[in-house]
């Protein structure tokens, strides 16, 4: 797993290393310089050497805990991309748990009534749901929320002219929640489909059927078996869905213009800061690795089989 | 192969027919579509001062723009150029996914390994960062946009490809054909492609909405199509600047139009997956 890593950041680092962009005439910015002082720089940076020497340099860097400086934010990576990272993960966080709770019921509740009205306005709910772009959705929050009914700010993590340190926590909350909503609106389909789908299964297994004749309600048979048989799929997805999650939150940062990791990618991207970036793209590979991690353990505390599996090996 | 439906004097009251029909009316709006953004006159949507901003009416159904251009017709023409991008994409990267998926199931244990590896790879890096990685890399146009969504986005199909593959190697007829000495080749082409190719073209239909959504994202961001182009992206990062003077026709009107199209797709694609599938075919 850990050689995975090494190789996201092979590719990542290839691909900046091909990429026309020039990090002297990017780090330098609009006024010009005379010839030998990009002669310095260059020199200065090592960019003289062959790609493979600055990568080991790079990496050996890294694991020293020096990821470079970013050209952007005149700030050491690290330091950018922890900072942003703390904003972008309450956001992250509190619209992964809303919409795995939010999908997870809705799910249920659309296979408990299959076929019923309540089915079909959820199903036609995530389909429209999961065709629309996520930043679409944010631009729509924010013409409905901000411009038309003026009760939710336009954008930014705390309000105009004060630094996110200086802002209370209802106002901070209060500017969190048209991305968190954003993001949490496209994330809720996925997981409600396919819920719905695994519970309609269940439903239809012998089991269920003798539970039923048993006389167990559909709800009481939900609660009982159904949640445990459909938890596997569910984390598998839910965990699964953290790289989408982290690019929703590019899109809904840019959108908002909430300062988090995302809209640092953006900017890094556009401007040219390749040190920024490439230290958001480990960051990222970093972040959905710790993701699929958390899954594989859960499994075994979640699955009896699995867990027995393990023992006997 | 399949026998045509008859369409019997009951009209519509089969499911199968009605499938059909679902499928024939979302593909023929999309071809109108496409064609008429791919003929269209730059004429109807050129700059006309004398009528910028102005909200829908029956002259302009989506409104204008803060140059006066017609929005229905940019709408128009941005959907058509998606939907080309989107298409070429979800081709390619179908028949990448499907061509790595053999291979990786029919050469030996080595070459699973290495797919598995590869797919871990792209997908453990985020599409979006891999995307704009690859679009800068490219230079930022239609190229890096479509070169970029094939790259992210071979894994899920090529993995249940690769999957399929792996089932069916351990299956009495191609058992059989191994042992007749048939090459791996010939049985992989006879005996295990047809197996492969209904899940093949219902993954590729269900690939376009993704490939067609990135493709607006991305250029939405700036890191796609250039700006004089008109693509829903283009359209949508504009309509930002104009959100707070309260036109919100700029946003809301081709982001549906956008929004209906991805779910024509998705439509043909599961309507697709009903008639591919034996089990539901006969209802």
């Amino acid at each position: 797993m850990l050689l995975l890593l090494l190789a996201v950041s092979v590719v990542t680092f290839l691909l900046v290393e091909l990429s026309p962009i020039d990090a002297v005439s990017s780090y330098i910015g609009e006024n010009g310089v005379s010839d030998e002082q990009r002669e310095i720089i260059t020199e200065y940076w090592g960019l003289n050497d062959p790609p493979t020497v600055r990568y080991v340099k790079w990496i050996t860097n890294i694991l020293h805990g020096d990821m470079g400086t970013s050209m952007v934010y005149r700030q050491p990576v690290i330091k950018v991309i922890g900072e942003r990272f703390k904003l972008s993960l309450i956001l992250m966080a509190v619209s992964w748990v809303v919409s795995g709770l939010f999908g997870l019921l809705l799910g249920i509740i659309a296979a408990v009534y299959k076929g019923r009205v309540v089915d079909k306005i959820i199903r036609v709910y995530c389909l429209l749901l999961e065709s629309s772009p996520a930043f679409w959705i944010g631009i729509v929050l924010l013409l409905f929320f901000a411009v038309y009914l003026d009760i939710l700010p336009m954008g930014l993590a705390a309000p105009i002219g004060m630094s996110i340190e200086e802002a209370t926590l209802p106002q901070r909350i209060y500017h969190l929640v048209l991305p968190a909503l954003a993001l949490m609106l496209t994330g809720i389909s996925k997981i409600a489909l396919q819920t719905r789908e695994k519970m309609i299964q269940v439903f239809e297994s012998d089991f269920a059927l003798f539970a039923r004749t048993r006389g167990e309600g559909k709800w009481t048979f939900v609660r009982r078996h159904g949640l445990r048989n459909i938890l596997l799929p569910f984390i598998t997805l839910q965990f699964g869905s953290i790289s989408e999650l982290f690019g929703g939150s590019v899109l809904a940062e840019s959108v908002f213009t909430y300062p988090g990791l995302g809209e640092a990618t953006v900017q890094s991207g556009l401007r040219g800061d390749m040190p920024l970036f490439l230290g958001i793209a480990l960051f990222s590979a970093l972040f959905v690795f710790c993701g699929n991690l958390i899954a594989n353990i859960l499994y075994a505390v979640v699955d009896p089989r699995i867990r027995e599996g393990g023992r006997f090996q | 192969m399949k026998k045509t439906p008859v369409l019997t004097g009951h009209g519509l009251r089969n499911r199968r027919s009605q499938t059909i029909f679902i499928v024939t009316v979302a593909l023929a709006t999309l071809i109108l579509i496409t064609v008429a953004g791919l003929t269209m006159d730059p004429e109807k949507y050129a700059t006309d001062f004398s009528v910028k901003n102005q909200a829908p009416s029956a002259e302009h159904l989506f409104g204008t723009d803060w140059m006066g251009r017609d929005m229905l017709m940019r709408t128009v023409k941005g959907l058509s150029t998606s939907i080309y991008i989107g298409l070429l994409a979800s081709i390619v990267t179908s028949v990448l996914a499907l061509f790595l998926g053999v291979l990786a199931g029919t050469i030996g244990r080595w070459a699973t390994t290495a797919f598995n590896w590869m797919v871990d790879l792209f997908m453990g890096v985020p599409h979006l960062i891999l995307l704009i990685l690859i679009s800068i890399l490219l230079g930022r146009g239609a190229r890096g946009v479509m070169i970029g969504v094939i790259v992210t986005h071979w894994c899920p199909l090529g993995r249940i490809v690769q999957a399929e593959i792996m089932s069916l190697k351990n299956s009495q007829y191609v058992q059989a054909a191994v042992r007749m000495g048939k090459s791996k080749w010939w049985v992989a082409m006879r005996h295990m492609l047809p197996h492969v190719i209904p899940q093949f073209i219902v993954g590729l239909v269900l690939m376009f909405p993704h490939a067609i959504m990135h493709e607006a994202s991305i250029t939405f961001l700036g890191f796609g199509l250039p700006p004089e182009q008109p693509a829903i992206g283009v359209i949508l990062s504009e309509s930002m600047k104009y959100l707070t003077t309260g036109i919100w026709w700029l946003a809301l009107l081709p982001g549906l139009s956008l929004l209906a199209i991805v779910v024509l797709f998705e439509e043909i694609g599961s309507n697709l997956r009903l008639l591919i599938d034996p089990f539901s075919a006969q209802e």
